[in-house]
């Protein structure tokens, strides 16, 4: 068993704003999937991020937010156990970024010694 | 006509004794393990039953005292200065370790009252569960010294014979002695870890009474309610009165009253859903809700309110609106803590909240197969979709399935399917 990092990236919303039942579907059906991941007893951890963010540059830049100048965000992670990676993209079928035009980047975890 | 009255007192008496052993045993041997070190606690031990012994020999002959929990004190702490005087080593040896001289020692007088009582018997479960102890000892002892059963009631809970207990036992006060245990509050962020101990200790022993294959139906309440009990006491404590604790209290209230009409009369257990609902005790269930409602203040969220909550949900009616509460609570547990267990709870409940052809394929992916609980909900989800497919999982659930109670259970299955 390996770990692997699932990171969720999609396209920033601009001015798209859900209304409270969307929102209420869609942590319904992130919930479902990562519970169903997590009955596998393969779920390690996951995070959210939110759209607080700023980005420090070289010389001491910050600027505002994560996509003031990126055309994709990353909106958050996971961490599963897997065999190997063909497993962990198996797992991410049905990741709920697909419904928001997003896609899912999977990645193995180096272990450090 | 004097032997009908010799007859009266003599029943009185027998049902007396043990009773007051379970609710003073633990509560002198505490107070005296704390005066003595934990490492004579079987000296304390010694004391108490010798003091039980003297009251069925007295109370016999002599009646029941007016105030029989005092006569028990009282002749504790005369014994236990009998015993300092005789064992003079043992006495210098205490002298040394609590600074006082060796005749003040035995002019002491040992602190019965209820503060002390309290605090010593928390002292008590937290020495028990100390993390060098494994768990089985850890119930093991806290059913022996915390809960005064006795040596038989606890093979007969644990399904096992005298001897293994008298071996897990002994080998744990080993331990305490070994690891130099204290009876003491841990500081700080020991305490944290400590609790966590105590409270796994009592989930287990819980457990033990709610989902033992034991037949005894008697010790099997006893143990739930033994637990309980325990619980309570580390919420009258201001230090070990947490969020968690009171999450914990308010699940065993939601299982305990679900109890009578979870076992019929053989001890054989009866499925959720074919309970007389009239057998649930509604004191129970309203406890559930307040200890509930006090666990809600805070911020901490811990497996033990999330179980709760499900337990919780468990007593409303059933509806997919229920389900799917069910289902994000399990969501939620699994991510805190994975366990078999909860993975065919949640999937059940995904079934029920709408969606039972996913919860075949998320079934599927549980790989549980050496589980016959895993079998019986695949035969469960396929029941109303493939009559075949569900005969198939029952029948490999009944070869998997490890107790009687378990087999007829699945049987019954079956045949409503055939």
């Amino acid at each position: 068993m390996q770990e692997f990092m699932m990171i969720f990236r999609m396209e920033p919303m601009g001015d798209f704003q859900p209304t409270p039942q969307q929102m209420q579907e869609s942590v319904k059906q992130w919930q479902d999937w990562i519970g169903g991941i997590a009955a596998q007893g393969k779920f390690v951890s996951t995070n959210q991020l939110g759209f607080q963010g700023k980005t420090l540059k070289p010389g001491g830049i910050i600027t505002d937010g994560p996509y003031a100048e990126v055309k994709e965000i990353v909106g958050g992670n996971m961490v599963v156990k897997a065999a190997d990676l063909d497993e962990a993209l198996k797992m991410a079928e049905g990741c709920p970024i697909f419904y928001m035009g997003g896609h899912v980047e999977v990645r193995d975890i180096m272990l450090m010694n | 006509m004097v032997q009908i009255r010799d007859c009266f007192y003599m029943k009185e008496q027998e049902q007396l004794i043990p009773h007051l052993f379970r609710t003073e045993f633990r509560k002198i041997v505490s107070v005296l393990s704390k005066l003595f070190g934990l490492q004579y606690i079987e000296v304390a031990e010694d004391i108490v039953s010798d003091t039980f012994l003297l009251a069925a020999e007295t109370w016999g002959k002599k009646g029941i005292p007016e105030n029989p929990t005092a006569w028990l004190y009282v002749v504790a702490k005369n014994k236990t200065k009998d015993y300092l005087k005789r064992n003079q080593l043992f006495n210098d040896k205490i002298a040394l370790e609590i600074k006082n001289s060796a005749s003040e020692l035995t002019e002491m007088d040992i602190d019965l009252t209820d503060k002390n009582i309290s605090d010593s018997q928390l002292q008590m479960m937290f020495a028990i569960c100390h993390p060098s102890i494994p768990k089985e000892a850890q119930i093991g002892l806290s059913l022996r010294i915390l809960c005064g059963f006795g040596i038989d009631e606890i093979a007969d809970a644990f399904l096992a014979n005298k001897e293994t207990i008298n071996k897990r036992l002994f080998r744990a006060k080993e331990k305490l002695r070994e690891e130099k245990i204290k009876m003491e509050f841990p500081e700080n962020q020991e305490m944290e870890k400590r609790l966590e101990s105590v409270v796994t200790t009592l989930y287990l022993l819980f457990n033990e009474g709610y989902y033992s294959a034991s037949q005894n139906v008697t010790i099997r309440k006893d143990l739930c309610i033994e637990a309980m009990r325990l619980t309570v006491l580390l919420l009258d404590n201001t230090l070990t009165n947490k969020s968690s604790i009171n999450a914990l209290l308010s699940l065993m209230c939601f299982h305990a009253s679900r109890f009578d009409a979870r076992i019929r009369i053989n001890g054989e257990t009866v499925l959720y859903e074919e309970q007389d609902i009239n057998l649930w005790d509604t004191g129970l269930i309203q406890r559930g809700e307040y200890y509930l409602n006090k666990a809600a203040i805070g911020n901490e969220l811990s497996k033990y309110h999330l179980e709760a909550a499900i337990a919780y949900w468990h007593t409303q009616k059933s509806d997919e609106a229920k389900w799917n509460n069910i289902l994000q609570l399990y969501n939620k547990l699994l991510q805190i803590e994975y366990s078999p267990m909860a993975a065919l709870n949640r999937t059940y409940a995904l079934a029920k909240a709408g969606s039972p052809m996913k919860a075949i394929i998320e079934a599927e992916k549980l790989d549980l197969t050496e589980n016959h609980l895993y079998h019986s909900l695949l035969g469960q989800l396929y029941s109303d979709i493939n009559k075949d497919k569900a005969i198939a999982h029952f029948k490999t659930a009944l070869i998997k399935a490890r107790t009687e109670s378990d087999r007829s259970v699945i049987q019954a299955k079956i045949d409503r399917l055939i």
